[in-house]
């Protein structure tokens, strides 16, 4: 029983937090900065896209480094969706119109990971992450040629500079233009909670079991009947649907948006996020997407050294987490500032480290 | 007419003849049941070395059969070709009558064919009743969106499983340990819970690779006790692997000797004891550098 | 004749490519991480060049030898600092590291050299330009300088690799680690040696990048680095010589399917191309297949 239960608080703390983060957020909203204010609709956009990847990398155990692709689509096909039902059906309610967009970002981004998934799920470790950063790339260049209008209640489609009747929602390059902003803070907790509902469930379920199966031994995985192709798939399609979801939310909560936004960087980003929040926690996704969302914002006050600093904190983290090595690391610095003895240690405690591998 | 009756003496002329599989041997009460498994000319080549040829064998619906030979003679590729790891390069194999012919692993496992693994292959991350839920997949079934949304079904199946597992772990006796991580029990545990695991999958023929391997001999003595008892309670067949002659010649039925990718002997375990070829395979070169350091002393 | 000097550009990029490939793949065979840092390695090169060119007077030669030098120290010391300590952690973590190293990198050049893009001297490879076929086909200078450096470092590492007692111990070092070190090999300094090479090449293509596209920013290596990861992985990673085909033949089809398919499409079928290869050839074009054993 004692593990379910701690399974049970787990899910609860996790649900807690967020809640709870939702309401001091709402209670107050006046003292914020209107930086931080800025800043909500994306944390709830980036907690979804770690909670997201977070399947992948964490549940499913491969590395994708393309997870910002799907973003974009989903961001992209929720802009198209919303600017079409205002422009072209003159749909006012901001609420059903921001609820369709992001059924339709998720779904897109959804249908797109399936179809990526076929040949990238046959591959394996660092050829698998190659390729889906590769595809990554292949979607932000393809949506830099996509050209889109609205044309009476028709959406017309371009590619490489064509010239389209009506009002223009995607312009290539330059991307989307006056979008309306219609994210709101309360959908992205919406989704957030869902993202969390979707996750958690599925992995306490036979579903999620089916998955950690894979990721611990492919071959006793498929010696007692799991299709390990179709869990992988499960999870990898999943991802990318939420990831879509968070995307639409994401694109509408600018007026403008360009496809180079979504660059490979973002993709290394939200790894960041998995990795330090520790691969396959969910509460610990949840708290370094905030937290290092809001960290180069809080670095302000370091002006220009701000990413520099942000950059020497991801170093020393992962150094402080990996817990053994830290002594090693400590050690070599003495080595170097009183230059005798430390060294020794270093290579003593790797060797045992070698032993163990 | 004449072409075409030429034709025809030339077709017969390609039929190439192999010798039909010697006669197995198998437990008398499985007498009138089909055979869990056939083997007939099973064969596999890696590049250009033959891993096992001809392999023949019938195993009886409630037989325990043993697989020996030294290392390196091909047992474990033996399994891998049973579970489809590896696509036999000629022959067949019929699991309940079912050719195997181009299944893959995941379709041997639910056609019945469940095994364990020489190296232990356990969800070491996992819990150990999580471990047997997993081997459970196939038997105990819901959706992905019954478990996402919660529906009672997920419930219901839920306790079936947990219920399920308790009572398959509770044959080891391992019943209190549904919490422990895989990984941090203790070996003899480990091989104990690969085959709980295993017979989650509701086998009709259940494969171990060298289940003994690493236990002292109580614990083996147990291990013996115990796969009779999964072969009397679950009425399945039961071919293992093992260089612990004590295990193989206590409870083995039908022996096969393996060597260099052939089956040199097949027989009781009392045959076999009895047999020169298994002898010499065994103890041959052994015997005569036992002679030889007599010599030199 | 259009046709032939797309082919010369391919080469000259893929050349490019191939010497920033081959310091992603041999710090894959040996340290089995993914060094994200390396692109950033080849601005910091380019921009040390830069410097020694433009700000302290140094001919070409010792400007090139500057580079390779500071960046080999440079190499060292991240791999000292940041990845040694690593050794026993997982993959990922390592990478995550790398990945902040890189922009760690970024962000210094940022502080030091400014956003503004800097345009890299021409006097750092004064070669005449080859005219051939009554001048319907023109090579530049830079552009036989890049093909030749690439021969010339090919004939090296490979000789280095398969002559030298380091070679010999990086060889082993990629098969197994630990036995490796229980031969006796000294597997730290067996991988600083491999930061140190990888690094001083990427200064020499860094060099080379700019030379033949002289725009210098802070952000110059990351696309050519991924690019490069990218071709290292094409011809399997870990092997020098599928870096090596695998760099050059990324360079001809981004030049090629730029010149004849689609310009904005260029980077799409560059990688389009990888996935394709890699779906016949899961392990790159001279990668071993790796077989779990059961």
């Amino acid at each position: 029983m004692s593990a379910k239960k701690k399974k049970l608080i787990y899910n609860a703390v996790t649900f807690g937090v967020v809640i709870l983060a939702f309401l001091l957020c709402n209670l107050f909203y006046g003292q914020m900065s209107r930086s931080l204010r800025a800043q909500l609709i994306p944390i709830c956009c980036w907690i979804v896209m770690a909670v997201s990847l977070n399947l992948v990398v964490g549940i499913s155990g491969e590395l994708s480094l393309g997870h910002a692709g799907f973003m974009s689509i989903g961001a992209f096909t929720g802009i198209i969706i919303s600017g079409w039902l205002l422009k072209g059906f003159q749909m006012e309610n901001e609420t059903l119109r921001l609820v369709l967009s992001i059924v339709a970002g998720g779904a897109v981004a959804g249908l797109l990971g399936f179809l990526i998934g076929i040949p990238v799920l046959r591959l394996r470790g660092d050829y698998l992450a190659i390729v889906t950063l590769a595809f990554g790339e292949i979607i932000r260049n393809v949506l830099n040629c996509v050209y889109t209008s609205v044309d009476g209640t028709r959406l017309v489609f371009g590619f490489i500079n064509p010239t389209l009747p009506g009002t223009l929602l995607l312009n290539g390059p330059n991307g989307a233009v006056s979008v309306s902003k219609i994210a709101t803070f309360t959908a992205g907790f919406l989704l957030v909670l869902a993202a969390l509902v979707v996750v958690l469930n599925l992995i306490n379920s036979r579903t999620g079991r089916a998955i950690m199966a894979t990721r611990d031994n492919r071959i006793a995985a498929e010696s007692v009947g799991i299709n390990v192709t179709r869990y992988k798939m499960i999870a990898f399609v999943t991802a990318a649907a939420l990831a879509g979801m968070a995307g639409a939310l994401y694109g509408l909560n600018y007026s403008t948006l360009v496809p180079g936004k979504f660059k490979f960087d973002q993709s290394i980003n939200v790894l960041v996020f998995v990795v330090l929040g520790g691969i396959g926690n969910t509460l610990g996704a949840v708290i370094s997407a905030t937290v290092l969302t809001i960290l180069p914002e809080m670095l302000r006050d370091f002006a220009d050294y701000r990413m520099l600093v942000y950059a020497v904190l991801l170093i020393v983290m992962m150094l402080v987490t990996n817990t053994p090595a830290t002594k090693a690391f400590f050690n070599n610095l003495k080595g170097l500032l009183s230059r005798k003895g430390p060294r020794k240690t270093v290579e003593v405690s790797q060797r045992k480290g070698g032993d163990r591998a | 007419m004449s072409e075409a009756a030429g034709k025809i003496r030339k077709r017969n002329a390609d039929t190439k003849m192999v010798p039909v599989p010697s006669q197995s041997i198998i437990p008398e009460r499985d007498i009138g049941k089909m055979p869990v498994l056939e083997c007939k000319h099973l064969g596999i080549d890696f590049g250009g070395l033959t891993a096992v040829e001809d392999f023949n064998l019938t195993i009886g619906r409630t037989e325990i059969a043993g697989l020996i030979g030294p290392n390196g003679a091909g047992k474990t590729t033996v399994f891998n070709l049973l579970t489809k790891v590896y696509e036999p390069t000629r022959g067949s194999a019929m699991i309940n009558g079912i050719d195997m012919h181009g299944m893959d692993t995941v379709a041997a496992s639910r056609h019945g064919i469940a095994r364990t693994f020489q190296n232990i292959r356990l969800f070491s991350n996992m819990s150990v009743e999580d471990n047997v839920r997993i081997g459970l997949h196939s038997q105990i079934r819901y959706g992905m969106f019954t478990g996402i949304c919660r529906l009672p079904g997920y419930w219901k199946k839920e306790r079936e499983q947990h219920e399920k597992a308790l009572e398959l772990l509770s044959i080891f006796g391992m019943q209190d340990m549904g919490d422990v991580q895989a990984g941090s029990l203790p070996y003899g545990a480990q091989r104990r819970l690969e085959i709980v695991r295993a017979l989650a999958t509701n086998p009709s023929l259940l494969l171990l690779d060298e289940p003994a391997a690493g236990m002292n001999p109580h614990e083996t003595q147990e291990l013996m006790d115990n796969i009779i008892r999964i072969r009397d309670q679950f009425q399945i067949a039961v071919m293992l692997i093992e260089h612990d002659m004590n295990l193989v010649m206590g409870i083995c039925e039908g022996i096969c000797v393996l060597n260099y990718g052939k089956i040199i002997a097949k027989g009781t375990a009392e045959e076999i004891q009895r047999n020169p070829v298994v002898i010499e395979a065994y103890l041959g070169k052994q015997h005569q550098g036992a002679e030889k350091e007599a010599a030199q002393a | 004749m259009i046709f032939l000097s797309n082919l010369v550009n391919g080469l000259s990029l893929g050349s490019i490519y191939a010497i920033i490939a081959l310091g992603y793949t041999m710090v894959y065979g040996i340290a089995k991480m993914l060094n994200f840092a390396h692109g950033d390695v080849i601005m910091v090169g380019a921009y040390i060049a830069f410097c020694a060119l433009q700000y302290w007077g140094l001919p070409p030669v010792a400007a090139l030898l500057a580079a390779m030098l500071l960046c080999t120290v440079l190499g060292i010391t991240i791999e000292g600092l940041a990845y040694r300590p690593l050794r026993q952690a997982t993959s990922l973590a390592v990478l995550i590291t790398a990945i902040g190293m890189s922009y760690l990198l970024q962000n210094l050049a940022l502080l030091i050299w400014g956003a503004n893009p800097k345009s890299f001297p021409s006097v750092m490879i004064q070669l005449p330009t080859l005219s051939l076929f009554g001048d319907q086909l023109k090579i530049s200078g830079v552009t036989m300088m890049t093909i030749l450096a690439n021969i010339a470092i090919m004939i090296v590492l490979t000789t280095f690799i398969s002559r030298t007692k380091m070679g010999k111990a990086m060889r082993c070092v990629s098969e197994d680690r630990g036995a490796a070190e229980l031969m006796g090999i000294n597997v730290n300094r067996t991988i600083s040696t491999t930061f140190a090479i990888g690094s001083a090449l990427a200064a020499v293509a860094g060099i080379l990048l700019c030379s033949a596209y002289p725009t210098l920013m802070p952000t110059t290596g990351s696309m050519p680095g991924i690019k490069a990861f990218t071709a290292a992985v094409f011809g399997g990673i870990g092997s020098i010589p599928g870096a090596m085909i695998g760099g050059i033949l990324l360079g001809v089809i981004e030049i090629l399917g730029k010149a004849y398919i689609s310009t904005e499409l260029g980077d799409a079928i560059v990688f389009a191309v990888l996935i394709i290869v890699l779906l016949f050839r899961p392990t790159g074009l001279l990668g071993k297949p790796i077989r779990e054993k059961v």
